[in-house]
This record gives structure tokens, sequence and C-alpha cells, in this order.
């Protein structure tokens, strides 16, 4: 292709939809390179929508993307083999517009997204994979694709090329990710009719819950699980840290079919049928493990950043904001007619750091590392928690006084008394 | 079929054939290693252990997650790289 762009966008995922739209609305020339048959096809996520970091870039966007469920209820369960114990916060403040939070569908949102960068002026081609950036004298200048002929040339590239970032990692703007820092989630989607799945959450047309969970169902590592609930189906699935996986014997589908298979789990998906199976990995590293993001000609934008805030399970919005955060930087820059240096672009830090984004990162930037060296969170609590739940609730002639004293020994004698007060520090350490 | 086949039989692809994008550098790194926790790890079951020890791979039911490469962090064993544009896993929903 020899005609040239200010920008080239690599993905058309949250963080590359966000980065092109905004782009073209701001008169750049913009040419997207999306590796799928279609924007969404290479994409998996739970998924929730965060209205507000959407709303920012397309205010509108209530009026036609494909939304599934409006969330109005939150549970968090904590679970062992036969029992789950947990908080359900359900509001009707959840239930007023403009909504908070939606489930959505990813590979549908994405097609949404991208027309409406397309309509905006971007220029999206499909089906073809970066396999290089292209740099002269220390600068990017544009992009290599398996296509024929397929150098294309712009003043500026920005990678929004997913949590595996090939690009970046070949260029050696950061090093080969982590076992550590990453997680693996499996989930699949199942499919019910909208009133059993309104019947089985107790809920109204258009109205979502999420099931937040932790326990047993990690077999042991560092993870959680997830359920959703979309309009005629359901998203369910398990994620661990790759570090962990590493070092045990369950596959990751084992662990999938255990969480589907728990008496708290299967009635809510009885008789659906599966759809698909997909497989992601999410950036868990935080603050820490977040790399250079700019560069001579070059940003880096969403999960191919390492913008994830594992402890509240976003991700999605902060692709959002940081491909917009990006794009700002490359218009104001234009409008003033200064080069895409890299003294230049590090305004695209600043914008970061004076955002949320790095905000919420830096204060929990101590999170990964203190539940990495203190598992007991993801093992033996949530068992000591249940046995004393069960403790406590059966009525079988003991004292309440004695099962009193039996709940407190099972802590001290699992954790210790130091034990427990270090945890408890550590845990608000990871929060603080 | 084994579990991990029914669920992958759910899924799309557009296989590229006889164009793998992970390879095994080599396979006699693998026969020595002890854990071949690649036969564990990945999430479509793409990997299996061999009579002869080494390990096996085969790409057409790949998800594209990259967990194998990461993993193999001691003997940097896996080359990877995306399928050509428009191959690979094809997903409905995502």
């Amino acid at each position: 292709m020899a005609e040239k762009f200010d920008v080239i966008v690599v993905g058309a995922g949250m963080a590359g939809n966000a980065a092109a739209y905004t782009l073209a609305k701001g008169g750049l020339k913009v040419l997207q390179i999306e590796r799928g048959e279609t924007p969404g096809s290479k994409n998996v996520q739970g998924a929730i929508l965060y209205a507000d970091a959407i709303e920012k870039i397309i205010p509108d966007f209530r009026d036609d993307a494909p939304l599934e469920r409006h969330l109005i209820e939150q549970r968090v369960w904590v679970m062992d083999d036969a029992s789950y114990m947990g908080t359900h916060y359900r509001s009707e403040d959840f239930n007023k517009p403009p909504y908070n939070r939606y489930t959505i569908i990813r590979v549908h949102f994405d097609q949404w997204f991208n027309k409406k960068a397309r309509e905006a002026g971007v220029l999206t081609i499909c089906e073809t994979t970066v396999t290089d950036l292209l740099i002269e004298g220390g600068k990017v200048v544009g992009v290599r694709t398996d296509r024929k002929g397929g150098e294309i040339r712009a003043d500026a590239v920005i990678l929004a090329d997913g949590a595996n970032s090939r690009l970046a990692v070949k260029a050696g703007f950061q090093p080969e990710i982590k076992p550590e820092n990453v997680a693996l989630a499996v989930k699949e989607i199942h499919f019910l009719p909208q009133e059993t799945i309104e019947a089985r959450f107790n809920i109204g047309e258009e109205e979502g819950v999420v099931i937040e969970m932790a326990g047993k169902i990690s077999a042991g590592m560092m993870g959680t699980g997830f359920l959703y609930t979309n309009k005629e189906s359901i998203t369910l699935g398990v994620g661990c840290m790759l570090s962990d996986f590493k070092e045990q014997k369950v596959t990751p589908y084992e662990l999938l079919d255990r969480m589907k298979a728990h008496p708290s789990i299967a009635p809510l998906i009885a008789g659906s049928e599966m759809k698909e199976y997909a497989a992601h990995l999410i950036p868990e590293g935080g603050y820490h493990a977040i790399p250079q993001v700019y560069g001579e000609g070059w940003m880096i934008a969403g999960d191919a950043g390492q913008f994830v805030n594992g402890l509240h399970r976003e991700g999605s919005n902060l692709a959002m904001t940081t491909g917009m955060l990006a794009a700002q930087t490359l218009i104001e820059l234009k409008v003033a007619g200064k080069p895409f240096s890299a003294a230049n672009l590090a305004g695209y830090k600043q914008k970061l750091d004076d955002s949320f984004v790095m905000k919420d990162l830096k204060k929990y930037r101590r999170m990964p590392e203190i539940f990495h060296k203190n598992k007991q969170f993801f093992t033996t609590y949530p068992d000591l928690l249940s046995k004393a739940a069960q403790t406590l609730i059966r009525v079988d002639g003991v004292d309440k006084k004695s099962k009193e004293k039996e709940i407190r020994k099972s802590f001290v004698e699992s954790r210790s008394l130091f034990g427990l007060i270090g945890d408890a520090f550590k845990f608000w350490r990871a929060v603080e | 079929m084994s579990k991990i086949e029914e669920k992958l039989f759910q899924d799309r692809y557009r296989v590229d054939a006889d164009r793998p994008h992970i390879q095994i550098k080599d396979a006699a790194v693998c026969a020595k290693c002890r854990n071949q926790q690649c036969t564990v790890c990945c999430p479509a079951g793409c990997y299996s252990r061999e009579a002869d020890g080494t390990v096996a791979l085969a790409t057409d039911g790949c998800l594209e997650c990259g967990t194998c490469r990461i993993i193999c962090d001691e003997h940097r064993n896996v080359a990877w790289e995306w399928p050509r544009g428009g191959f690979g896993i094809l997903f409905k929903f995502g």
C-alpha cells in the first residue's frame, strides 16, 4: 500500500476501536488493521461493559450498541466443594437509567464499535496480521503485514494488539510476559430461554446478575470464577495465574467442568446448550508490570500495555480509556503541528497518570505480590469460613459458646494467632 | 470424544492447512523436560505426550491464548506466531 496515514492502529478490540474512532473524529487519517475475519472474531471477554468509559467516547452509545442486560445485582461467593458463602448486593438504584454496567457479547459489541469507527472515517482492513513494526533510525514509521507488498507507512503506530503483544516484544519495547504476571481464563457460553434465565436469577426483562467466585473452584491456585447473565445466555468461566497453572496437574477445561458441576452452579445452567468454548490471557501484573508505553512514533494501549485492574475485574474500560488518551495525545500534537517524537508522546503518559487508570493501578500496586505469596486467601480461608458458617447454622444440641470456641480454634490451628493478625494486615495492605 | 474435543467441536475455525503457526523448536528439549506442563496447561489440549517421551503438537484446535509460549519459560522451546490473517479461531461470541 503506497498510501501514507497519520496513524496506524493495530487491533480492533476495545483499545483499538476507541483509539481509531477518536483519531478519525479528530480529523486524522487512520488505518486500522485487524487479523480476524471481522472485528471481534479474535477477542474474548467475560463480558461486562462499564458505561462510563464508552460514554466518554460515544455519549449516545445506548441508542444502538448491542447490550445484553444492565446489572442490578452483584453476588460474591466464597466456595468449598459443597457450599458457597457470600454477599449479594441488589439495588433498585441500579435499575434507573442511565445504567452503569451491562453484560455484552464481545463479538457483537466489537462489530458495532468498529462500525462507528468506520463511519467516523477510519479505514479498517481485516484478515491481515501485522508481523513487524517498520523501524528506521530508531523511529517507528509503519508496519509490515502478511499481505503481498504489505508495508504501510504512518507517522505513528498505536499497538492495541492485546494481551499477547508480539509486536512490542519483537521490537524490544517490552520483555516476554512472565507466567506470574498473567492469568489464563477459560469460559463457555450457555444458551437458555430468556424466561428461564429471568426465573432462575429472580430478575426482570433486561435486568442482569453477576456472580464473582473464589475458593475451591481455583483448585488451590490464585484465581477466581465468574458467571454473567446475558439476554438468552449465561457466560461462565474461571481464570488462574499461569505461574500457578504451571505447578499443578489440573487442566483448564477440567477446572471449568468442576466449576460447572458445583452444586450451587449446576442448577443455574441446567438444560442449557453450550455454543462456544474460549480461552484468553488476562494481564494481572498490575502497576509494576506496566512497560514503557510510548516511544519514537509508537504508543501502547489496552491489554498490550497490561492495563488491567485485577482486584476490581476492570480491563475493557481501561482499554477504551487508554486508547482514547493515546488518540487525544496525537490529535493535540497534530493540531499544534508538532512531530510524534518520544518527547512529545510523553504527554500520553502524563494523561494516563492524571486519569483513574494509573491512579487505581498505583493504589493496588502491592496486591499481585501479596496474593502470590499468600495463597491462604484462596485456599485456607474459604474453607475456614465455610466450616464456621456451617458450625453456627447447624442445630445439633451443641451450645453456642462451644461452637464459637470450636470456630476460633479452627482458625488459630490453621494459621496461628500471629498468622491471622499478619494475614489481616497483608489483606489490608493489598487493597488499601 | 474426550471432554476437550466436545468443547472445541462447538468452536469455529478456518484452519491454515500444513502451515502451523506454533512449532516446537527442538523435540529433544521436550523429551528432557521433566514436567511437560504444556500437556496440562494448554486450554485446547493441543499438546500431548508421546510414547517415546517427546511432545506432539497439533495446532488445529488452538485458541490462540499464548499460554504454551509463556509457561515454557525455562526452555523457550515454543516458536509462536499469530496465524495468517483470517485463519485460526473465529469466535462467534468471544
